[in-house]
């Protein structure tokens, strides 16, 4: 009986020492600015959000060693939205209401974007999205550093019609099936229209996320591009499908000499762990490539690999890649830290008037500016083919960094759309 | 590439009465590999009409992205070994050499250029890829090498392929009479390219003579006979090999659900482990075995993937499962939070993140059986593995002792007790012989698919899908279920796309079961547990 009590009143010198120490670190907590990171860490997009994660916290480490923002440590809040798009905003509504976060950094796939839209609109707070998307979509509440379909999707096409694309006549627009493939291919098939190919010339397919079995996709492409001459096939499936698609194309011989495959959300990432020597040759599009010859690039790969391996990273620590939407993560954050300093505060408001016409020394070799109206980067776009050692050649790129259109000119009910986003 | 292998072929046959051609120079390979591509195709033209033998090494190097130049030189980086890409010598690497850019359009030139040179390879089957490469792009201008190798060539088969080779050349000449015979010959065409190229003389822009584009149409025709019957078979082959795949994710749950009556929600996750157990034993061979003995890790993988997901299963039964025998509702539940605990205990330890499963080499690729249907070796190799494993099962059912005492113990316990048979051991081995199949499921569908801790959550519903239709208890209904299913879902996709047609699928499987609640095949006569 004795012993009990002794051990309770342990306990609660235990509670109430614990509680002290709780206090203490809360008080601490108040001389930083909270940075939210919302990436899914399981699930199917696991495969590409993970890394964006880590680069979020890289730069963060780099910020803060350099004496943080506004004097201030910056300090991460990581949740794991699983894949699953409702827990997406209920994560986003945890950072944005409870943990009070300045600024969060998160989502890959669109429709995680859509649905966490409302909660960062009703609560003002502020996002940076860092993946190329559809487009058609422009929010005070949000600035997005990844590509507009004008800054990918229009020139990655463009290229298939060229000559040095393999002057393409017939495509196939494969995507899985959710709202980037399907809008995406909206603006695209307008585009091709405007270009002359018809409607027979065109086939979309689409499939579910998760979708591991394309061996009937590949035949049906197979049977497609026997009908007529040269077909290009213009991917945007996502997540860790890619892996079994390739794997499958790779196993059935569709050579990139035959029917090349452009694919907008396959980076160097994704191919890790295939097989690339059957694929040499099929492209992507992006505004990044880990291959890109600069300073500015070497550093940040030196940085990344230094950091993969302080960290143990599995996967990265030993095979350090970095991609696009890394590099889009890496200048988002270092705009919003340099829009905090000169706003002065981490205010929304005087955010988002700060960021206006930022620019940053970004790894893609050029000197990037956040648009002063609408919300996007003006970004240089690259088109690379893959290599036997899973990298990227870049065969084609802009001269240099291009506006953004969110509104797609190809599609006809944009044409009275603002530029700007709509005033609070 | 029209001229420059007309120019070829007059080199070529120049070389073949003159002196040897002189090697390849400096300034030639400078030009080839640097610059506007437009200026680079014209300076591969310029070379290989030379006819220059030396050139088919760096161009084969050029291919494999071995070269790298700078202001003046190129160099060829082999295993490591830098050497003068022209002459030959060893060389030093500068460090600002630049690497060769090689995009699809000069790729496919030097490709077509090889092939060009190759035509008179001594070795067949040289010749026959170069043959196929050509006709790819074929146009008139190769006309003269094609006649050369017609004349030239005595393998009767090859002899065939030069001659389409030939009338693919010709279907866009501006002479009548060679069109109409060339569309003639192109009727024996039985490849895609046949296909492609008649479709496009038949579209806008191209034949406009009516009676060489009713000779079009009429090849075409038989072309589309000969393709149609590789489609189908591809279809079936999909189909088939969906099956194998589904048959081997449901045998394992037709023990424990259909023999025992189990309805093991965790029987995903126990595939899961088969999985991860490919990955650990791939990543043991690759660490501590020599690189040549890492193609040979699945064969290590299959018993220890069996062994590991058995050994999960004994457990699972003894510790859990043996205490709720005949409640199913709570058996569902309880195998349902096993499942989750298993699924983070994966994460935990491996991390959320897919794990790398590699294919060995002797399972990437695929076996051309048509010029229109390649299949992949992973999947034969599915198939025959799910065959060799349905045979074990029906073997150990009917011939072992186990087997026996399953049978018994499924169909009368008490009776089973009562001469003397241990039945809570038979569980046991049923139990755990079940989980064994779905870590063989699981090590299998490690060649295919993604190897992550959801990966049974994917499969689960099929693996019931198949065990219900079938009938439960029914070994042979699990296979026909499994193979119908896998054909209807490829017919369907080939027809409505993946998404409606995994719908349709499962509109289609609760109609069945509504109509015929037993499944196909029923127990017939008294059933045990009844």
């Amino acid at each position: 009986m004795k012993a009990t009590r002794r051990f309770a009143i342990r306990l609660t010198a235990l509670a109430v020492g614990a509680a002290i120490v709780g206090t203490v670190t809360t008080a601490q907590a108040a001389d930083t600015i909270k940075v939210g990171i919302l990436h899914s860490l399981s699930g199917t997009m696991a495969i590409s959000e993970t890394a964006l994660k880590d680069t979020a916290l890289m730069t963060i480490e780099e910020i803060n060693a350099k004496g943080g923002v506004l004097g201030r440590k910056l300090e991460p809040v990581v949740v794991d939205p699983a894949s699953n798009w409702p827990l997406f905003a209920e994560k986003a509504r945890q950072l944005v209401t409870q943990d009070k976060v300045a600024v969060v950094f998160g989502c890959w796939t669109s429709v995680s974007r859509k649905s966490v839209l409302p909660v960062f609109e009703q609560n003002d707070g502020l996002l940076f999205y860092p993946v190329q998307y559809e487009g058609e979509e422009l929010s005070r509440n949000v600035f997005y550093t990844g590509a507009a379909p004008n800054q990918q999707a229009i020139p990655a096409v463009e290229y298939l019609m060229s000559k040095d694309g393999g002057s393409a006549t017939r495509f196939v627009l494969l995507g899985t099936d959710y709202v980037y493939p399907r809008t995406t291919n909206k603006i695209l098939r307008a585009f091709l229209h405007s270009k002359g190919v018809a409607d027979a010339d065109i086939m979309e397919e689409y499939t579910p996320f998760g979708h591991s079995d394309y061996q009937s996709i590949i035949a049906k492409i197979r049977k497609f591009a026997s009908e007529g001459k040269k077909t290009a096939v213009v991917s945007t499936i996502n997540g860790d499908s890619n892996v079994p698609f390739y794997k499958e194309l790779g196993n059935q011989g569709l050579k990139a000499t035959d029917v090349p495959v452009v694919a907008f959300s396959v980076g160097e990432e994704e191919l890790r762990g295939v097989d690339t020597k059957p694929l040499v040759g099929h492209l992507a599009a992006w505004n990044y490539f880990m291959s890109i010859k600069n300073p500015t690039n070497s550093a940040f790969i030196k940085a990344w690999k230094a950091y993969a391996e302080a960290k143990g990273l599995p996967g990265q620590k030993d095979k350090p890649l970095t991609n696009d939407p890394m590099e889009a993560t890496y200048i988002g954050m270092h705009m919003w830290a340099q829009a905090v300093e000169k706003a002065g505060s981490t205010d929304t408001d005087k955010v988002i008037a700060a960021m206006s016409g930022q620019t940053f020394k970004a790894p893609d070799g050029f000197t990037i500016t956040m648009d002063e109206k609408n919300h996007h980067l003006h970004k240089p776009v690259f088109i690379g083919e893959v290599r036997a050692d899973g990298q990227f050649n870049v065969v084609w790129k802009t001269p240099g960094p291009i506006k953004a259109q969110p509104w797609s000119p190809f599609i006809p009910e944009n044409k009275d759309k603002k530029d700007e986003p709509a005033a609070k | 590439m029209r001229r420059c292998i007309a120019l070829l072929a007059a080199a070529l046959s120049l070389s073949l009465a003159a002196a040897p051609a002189a090697a390849i120079d400096a300034p030639t390979l400078r030009a080839i590999v640097d610059g506007d591509t437009d200026a680079r195709v014209a300076a591969l033209h310029a070379a290989v009409s030379t006819g220059d033998a030396t050139l088919a090494p760096v161009l084969q190097a050029m291919l494999d992205d071995e070269l790298k130049f700078d202001e003046a030189h190129v160099w060829r980086v082999h295993d490591g070994q830098a050497s003068d890409a022209v002459t030959g010598a060893a060389a030093t690497l500068p460090d600002e050499a630049q690497d060769v850019m090689v995009n699809n359009r000069l790729r496919g030139e030097a490709q077509a250029a090889l092939a060009a040179l190759r035509l008179q390879a001594p070795d067949a089957a040289v010749r026959a890829k170069a043959i196929a490469t050509l006709r790819d792009a074929p146009d008139e201008s190769q006309l003269a090498i094609v006649d050369a190798a017609l004349a030239r060539e005595t393998d009767p088969a090859l002899k065939g392929q030069l001659r389409l080779l030939k009338a693919a050349t010709l279907v866009a000449s501006p002479d009548r009479a060679k069109r109409l015979q060339a569309a003639g010959l192109l009727a024996t065409g039985d490849d895609p390219a046949t296909r492609a190229l008649l479709g496009e003389r038949l579209g806008p822009r191209g034949e406009s003579d009516p009676e060489v584009r009713a000779q079009l149409r009429s090849a075409l025709a038989a072309v589309d006979a000969h393709l149609a019957a590789g489609e189908r078979l591809g279809v079936l082959f999909t189909g088939v090999s969906l099956g194998s795949i589904l048959l081997l994710v449901a045998l394992g749950l037709a023990i424990s659900y259909g023999l025992m009556g189990v309805i093991n929600m965790a029987h995903g996750e126990l595939m899961m482990i088969g999985a991860y157990t490919t990955a650990v034993v791939q990543d043991l061979f690759r660490a501590h075995l020599p690189a040549g003995a890492f193609d040979f890790y699945i064969v290590a993988a299959v018993p220890a993937s069996f062994l590991a997901a058995a050994f999960v299963g004994a457990v699972l039964e003894r510790s859990v499962i043996r205490w709720l025998y005949g409640r199913p509702l709570e058996t569902l539940l309880a195998t349902w939070g096993i499942s989750l605990v298993l699924i983070q205990a994966v994460r935990t330890v491996f991390g959320a993140q897919n794990v790398r499963v590699e294919n060995p080499s002797w399972l990437s690729g695929g076996l051309p059986v048509m010029s229109n249907l390649v299949l992949p070796y992973n999947r034969l190799a599915i198939i025959a593995f799910a065959v060799l494993v349905l045979c074990g099962v029906a073997l150990l059912i009917a011939r072992t002792r186990l087997g026996l005492f399953v049978r018994a113990v499924t169909q009368n316990r008490r009776m089973a007790a009562c001469v003397g048979v241990d039945t809570a051991r038979v569980d046991t081995q049923a139990f755990a012989l079940g989980a064994g199949i779905a870590g063989l499921a699981g090590c299998a569908l490690s060649q295919v698919g993604n190897v992550g801790p959801d990966l049974g959550q994917t499969y689960i519903v099929d693996a019931f899908m198949v065990v219900v239709l079938g009938g439960v208890g029914q070994l042979a209904g699990a296979v026909v279920a499994a193979l119908g299913l896998g054909v209807l879902s490829k017919l369907l996709e080939g027809v409505a796309g993946a998404v409606l047609a995994k719908i349709m699928v499962l509109v289609l499987i609760v109609v069945f079961i509504q109509k015929r609640p037993q499944g196909l095949f029923a127990l017939k006569g008294r059933s045990a547990e009844a």
